[in-house]
């Protein structure tokens, strides 16, 4: 399934990468021929030989797996596999749970990418000045992202436990059920729990496009008369769009592949799969219950997901690119 | 870059930073706290331990319930099982990417860059299956270690440090003689410290923080990673001991503890390759 991608692809592992440096062109290009072609070779081949049976090897089972009847055997036996055709992926895409996980995609989605994109971007901004502490901050908001997901799920199950602190906090105004038990906000804390673990890292993404931003394109701004809100979203905005696509194609990634937070935090994407992701129903199915050929399937309608939603959202900032130039 | 704008709103720029501090640190701080608390009452006050209500009876309970030890010993052999393939194999695979030509290069560079997209996830069915059921590698190390032995990102790393040296001094270590290992080892890989380091870092907090796949291929309790038995605890084992909330709070700080400890020694380290990566996807 890989190898078409891979053979497409295969030119731009001889072009040096821009942050590479001036050098290496020189080097790859001209200078000295391949004497000993060989040793590159041995001196690859451990990892050719990982990504051989880590990567290409499972892909390529997988997808077979999803054509075909599949039972979990005992290691040594043989046990008969037939062709089934689709009936797999209409098992899959009759599945209630399965839409329903789908759904809760959208729901992540929706709550992830905004709230991602606003407070990395608000973050980024004050840091991106001269400030005490500046060191002290960057460090306090990446030290979720360095951070155990079980540790951290650990503390929010406590948090948000029906008698936990924010319940203490909110008093009468506390919801009921509880926050991780009931079906409307179960997946919205799952959201904002994975928007808290990883914005230390958008915040460091939203710097770095910062920097890049040309000074003259505030100055005009200035001599415009634009006022500090006006030149945010004029010149800030437009200039870190590049970093607003990866935040929105990571969290399509993220969403659909989310298992630790609905497993721990949600006890198993509950109430009754209002939290469950596409990943949590692929381990439910595939080995709790021993369905791998579902599962498999499952996963393959995954990756087309995927790989769809992140096309439509490049395809959608390159459209606005062509605008904005 | 526009420190002159800076100064004007920099009290609300600080108040915006210092609300965000708070936000991001207090679940640390309540962690920490509660860990140390005889009973655990949930309240905003219990975050700061105080002496008389705290003691260490909560790392005495998990530590009963899981056993932390064999905990952070399997944690152990996984994490560095994982450094010792990527900081031997990759840097091998590394080396050659960048500095020798052979056939399939960039066949293979540009599945290094593919692999990175493909989310572990989608992968853990067949895996399980063929490490578990086809290979018989359950409840084993070689079975926890097998897909993350070598870190692609890390490899990654190590090539563009690699490419970034000057040829020169490789064509002189060549015209003295030197074989590609010896210049390897003499000339390439002393000068890499510093993506040596930054890629041992960046490769350690993948298999110590890494739940799933430990959970899939490890049922028996002895061989569990402590991400594993404390997720068990969280689960299964909560009423085996008197203050539950106390306990799993003093598992979760262990369990984050190594990574914090090592993020905050080298901070620019972590920040500067993830974001690099993180560009490049």
């Amino acid at each position: 399934m890989s190898l078409p991608l891979i053979s497409r692809s295969q030119g731009s592992g001889h072009r040096p990468r821009p942050q590479s440096g001036g050098h290496p062109s020189r080097s790859q290009g001209g200078g000295h021929r391949p004497r000993r072609p060989s040793l590159g070779a041995l001196f690859v081949s451990p990892y050719a030989l990982f990504l051989l049976v880590v990567f290409a090897v499972p892909l390529g089972y997988t997808v077979w797996m999803s054509f075909h009847r599949f039972y979990f055997t005992a290691p040594g036996a043989d046990v008969d596999a037939p062709w089934v055709g689709l009936a797999n992926y209409v098992d899959v895409l009759t599945d209630p749970v399965v839409l329903r996980s789908f759904l809760n995609i959208g729901i992540f989605l929706v709550i992830n990418v905004p709230l991602t994109v606003l407070l990395s971007l608000t973050l980024a901004s004050a840091l991106n000045a001269k400030l005490p502490l500046r060191s002290f901050f960057r460090a306090a908001y990446y030290l979720p992202y360095v951070t155990a997901s079980v540790a951290l799920v650990a503390v929010w199950s406590f948090l948000f436990g029906t008698d936990g602190l924010v319940n203490k906090l909110l008093g009468d105004l506390a919801p009921d059920p509880s926050w991780l038990v009931n079906s409307t906000l179960a997946m919205p804390v799952v959201a904002v729990f994975v928007t808290w673990k990883g914005l230390g890292f958008f915040v460091m993404l939203y710097l770095a496009a910062l920097q890049s931003v040309p000074g003259e394109l505030y100055e005009s701004a200035a001599v415009d008369g634009a006022g500090r809100v006006r030149t945010f979203l004029t010149v800030t905005v437009p200039g870190v769009r590049h970093a607003t696509t990866l935040v929105t194609v990571l969290a399509i990634i993220t969403g659909s592949n989310l298992f630790t937070e609905p497993y721990l935090l949600t006890g198993g994407g509950g109430p009754d799969h209002a939290s469950a992701s596409p990943v949590l129903i692929l381990y439910q199915k595939g080995i709790e219950q021993a369905h791998p050929d579902f599962a498999a399937a499952l996963g393959v309608v995954l990756v087309l997901f995927v790989v769809t939603l992140s096309l439509i959202a490049r395809r959608f900032t390159e459209k606005n690119d062509k605008k904005g130039a | 870059m526009n420190p002159s704008r800076g100064s004007a709103r920099r009290p609300l720029s600080l108040l915006v930073l210092l609300l965000g501090a708070v936000v991001f640190l207090f679940p640390f701080l309540y962690m920490f706290g509660e860990s140390l608390q005889k009973a655990t009452t949930g309240d905003l006050g219990s975050a700061i331990p105080r002496p008389g209500t705290s003691g260490t009876q909560n790392y005495e309970a998990i530590n009963t319930a899981i056993s932390l030890g064999t905990s952070l010993i399997n944690s152990g052999i996984f994490t560095m099982g994982v450094l010792l393939c990527t900081l031997v194999l990759g840097v091998l695979a590394g080396y050659a990417l960048a500095r020798l030509h052979f056939r399939g290069r960039g066949t293979l560079f540009a599945s290094l860059l593919l692999v990175q997209t493909v989310p572990f996830q989608l992968l853990m069915l067949p895996l399980y299956v063929l490490v578990v059921r086809d290979y018989g590698l359950g409840d084993s190390y070689l079975g926890m270690i097998l897909p993350f032995a070598i870190n692609s990102t890390a490899v990654f790393l190590f090539r563009q440090f690699f490419l970034q040296m000057p040829p020169e001094l490789f064509e002189q270590a060549r015209i003295d003689g030197a074989g590609e290992l010896r210049i390897l080892w003499r000339v390439a890989i002393p000068m890499a410290r510093p993506a040596l380091l930054t890629g041992t870092l960046l490769t350690f907090i993948g298999p110590w923080n890494e739940f799933l796949w430990p959970f899939l291929v490890t049922k028996d309790a002895s061989m569990q990673p402590l991400a594993v038995s404390l997720a068990g605890f969280m689960s299964n084992l909560r009423g085996t001991v008197e203050n539950p909330a106390g306990a799993l709070m003093a598992g979760a700080c262990v369990l984050a503890a190594p990574a914090v400890v090592l993020f905050l020694l080298f901070q620019r380290h972590f920040t500067q390759t993830n974001i690099d990566s993180g560009i490049k996807g």
